[in-house]
């Protein structure tokens, strides 16, 4: 059994220890943002905060979050009150395809609360462990200068 | 009587200095008008590049993100930092005004042009060795280089040793001069190796262990030293990888990054071996040999226990099913800091075998270095940031656990690790280590 309070909520999860952060936030909470891309840390599809740090949902386990503070891009904003950051992402239609978006908003979100005034430069460096396939890269840049021109300090709903 | 006394030991010792300062003393070189770039043999040129990766000059003398060759990387030391200095062509910050024969000097006594004593992080005392021939080559790849106006930084050094004098003195202790004998009992290629690694290689400054006045212990050549809080290890009979080094090994881990006996050069070794990645494969294999045979000469029964100590290490790498069996029931305590669940969750998607395999295998932990190490350092600076190949550089990417596992978390994993991979004895003070790494790495 480990407690771990996701977005605010607190949840006591029962399965094996060593069970994926990223599988059980799809299987037994339906918060289906995260997405597996690679399952080896290479893509960034299922980052998730936490301790406001991103980290790779599919080489966390269960048993390391005791106690500990997640965010899930569902934490963010909803679709009728998207959250600063979701908000610059649709401003500048970044997604194509999508699949990659959910881990790329949520270490945006990062960015912002530890680097604010980052420099391109500093955003390329920050931002190089989430990769998007299907070609929107530029576009993703664009939303990430635009959240961070727009807001210092996003607020994170809890 | 007295009187005497005293004015004779003040005499000797106003003599000494003034012999002292005497020899100390060197005199600036002529400034020379830029060399036009156009006048340098390309073929001379090329041989240089070689050689400049060969001594991975561009690594100190490249700040991080900044221009190559332009300076301003931070060498820190027990005495303090010094700063890569501009070696770019550039007449006002750079060595654009700096004739050969001033930069003959610079890389043979450590003076500069103006005459002024460079502190020993410039490893002059293995540059010293390299011929003027190769010192030449080197001078014409640079004069070739693109001009970067940057100022060089001043180091932060205290007092007394920030007297460029203090440098002079550690010469006159340390720095021993002239090309090195060939061993005629050695083949061409070990001589060649031997004379590449101890002149513009560098490899001791790193391999070597230093005094507390920060020379290398001749007497103990390569028995392993540290660089930025990483353990460069022992190359001689002290190694402790579980295979032993054998020339094709160091060849494959030196040109290609990896050996599949060894693993992943990653820390302050990765640009090392990114840098001779473009050196020529004979000078390279060169160097392998050299480094081989110090920790024993008969290759071949080196490459036996090679072979056993990859079997061993692949029977200890976990499958799925022992995985699954290692994870569930009354295996696993299911805390917080339960090494093998952290393992299986955080590590074993790439460390195993058996399953659906990720395309590229990382190397069986039973023989990584970091791993079977005598202390835990270089394991917990791998688990903080992982491996990341710099851009362009061919390689797997391993992500780093800072933010995902807490510090209890990653002393559990690493003393998993140990103890399930190595023969050797459980690491002590794996806590205060990890403190001490997370400091360096920022996290």
């Amino acid at each position: 059994m480990t407690n771990i309070t996701v977005n605010g909520t607190q949840h006591t999860i029962d399965a094996a220890p060593s069970t994926p952060l990223l599988y059980v936030l799809r299987n037994d909470l339906k918060l289906n943002a995260a997405k597996f891309g690679c399952g080896l840390g290479q893509c960034g599809a299922c980052t998730v905060l936490v301790d406001k740090k991103p980290v790779y949902s599919c080489l966390t386990p269960i048993s390391v979050l005791e106690g500990r503070n997640v965010t899930t891009l569902e934490g963010l904003g909803t679709p009728d009150n998207p959250g600063p950051v979701q908000r610059a992402f649709i401003a500048e239609q970044a997604a194509q395809c999508g699949y990659c978006i959910p881990g790329m908003i949520v270490r945006t979100q990062a960015l912002i609360e530890h680097k604010p005034k980052a420099t391109e430069a500093e955003i390329r460096e920050y931002m190089a462990p989430n990769l998007c396939r299907c070609g929107t890269q530029v576009r993703i840049l664009r939303a990430i200068r635009r959240a961070l021109s727009e807001t210092h300090t996003a607020e994170v709903v809890r | 009587m007295l009187v005497r006394i005293i004015s004779v030991i003040f005499i000797v010792v106003i003599v000494a200095f003034g012999g002292f300062y005497a020899w100390a003393w060197h005199s600036e070189i002529a400034p020379v008008r830029t060399v036009d770039a156009t006048t340098f043999d390309p073929a001379l040129v090329t041989k240089g590049a070689a050689l400049a990766a060969v001594g991975s000059c561009a690594v100190c003398h490249t700040k991080p993100g900044g221009q190559p060759f332009a300076g301003r990387y931070p060498v820190e030391t027990p005495f303090g930092t010094i700063y890569g200095s501009n070696i770019t062509p550039d007449q006002d910050t750079g060595i654009g005004n700096w004739s050969q024969a001033a930069f003959r000097r610079a890389m043979h006594e450590g003076v500069t042009r103006q005459g002024e004593h460079l502190y020993p992080a410039f490893p002059y005392d293995h540059f010293t060795h390299a011929t003027d021939a190769d010192i030449d080559a080197i001078y014409s790849y640079l004069m070739t280089r693109e001009p970067v106006h940057q100022v060089n930084r001043q180091p932060d050094i205290p007092f007394p040793l920030n007297i460029r004098l203090a440098a002079a003195g550690w010469k006159l202790l340390f720095l021993r001069h002239g090309p090195l004998a060939p061993d005629p009992a050695q083949s061409p290629e070990w001589n060649r190796g031997r004379y590449l690694a101890e002149s513009l290689g560098h490899c001791g400054a790193c391999h070597t262990p230093r005094n507390a006045l920060g020379a290398e212990k001749k007497d103990e050549a390569y028995s392993g030293g540290e660089s930025d809080d990483w353990r460069a290890p022992a190359l001689n009979e002290k190694s402790t990888t579980a295979a032993p080094w054998t020339a094709e090994s160091a060849f494959q881990y030196l040109h290609n990054g990896f050996d599949r006996y060894h693993g992943h050069a990653s820390g302050p070794m990765s640009p090392v071996a990114e840098n001779l990645s473009k050196v020529p494969e004979a000078d390279v294999r060169a160097i392998a040999a050299y480094i081989a045979s110090l920790s024993g000469a008969d290759d071949a029964a080196k490459a036996q226990r090679a072979e056993a100590a990859l079997k061993a290490a692949r029977a200890k790498t976990p499958t799925v099913e022992s995985l699954a069996a290692s994870t569930t029931g009354s295996a696993s305590t299911g805390a917080p800091a339960d090494g093998a669940a952290i393992f299986a969750g955080a590590c074993a998607s790439c460390h195993r075998s058996g399953g659906q395999a990720p395309r590229a295998r990382p190397v069986d932990l039973g023989l990584s270095d970091s791993v079977n190490a005598p202390e835990p350092g270089n394991l917990l600076h791998i688990i903080l940031s992982g491996i990341h190949p710099q851009t362009r550089e061919r390689g797997l990417i391993m992500p780093g656990f800072s933010a995902a596992l807490t510090d209890p978390q990653i002393v559990a994993l690493a003393a998993y690790i140990r103890s399930n991979f190595s023969d050797k004895p459980q690491w002590s003070g794996i806590d205060t280590r990890l403190t001490q790494a997370r400091k360096k790495n920022g996290s």
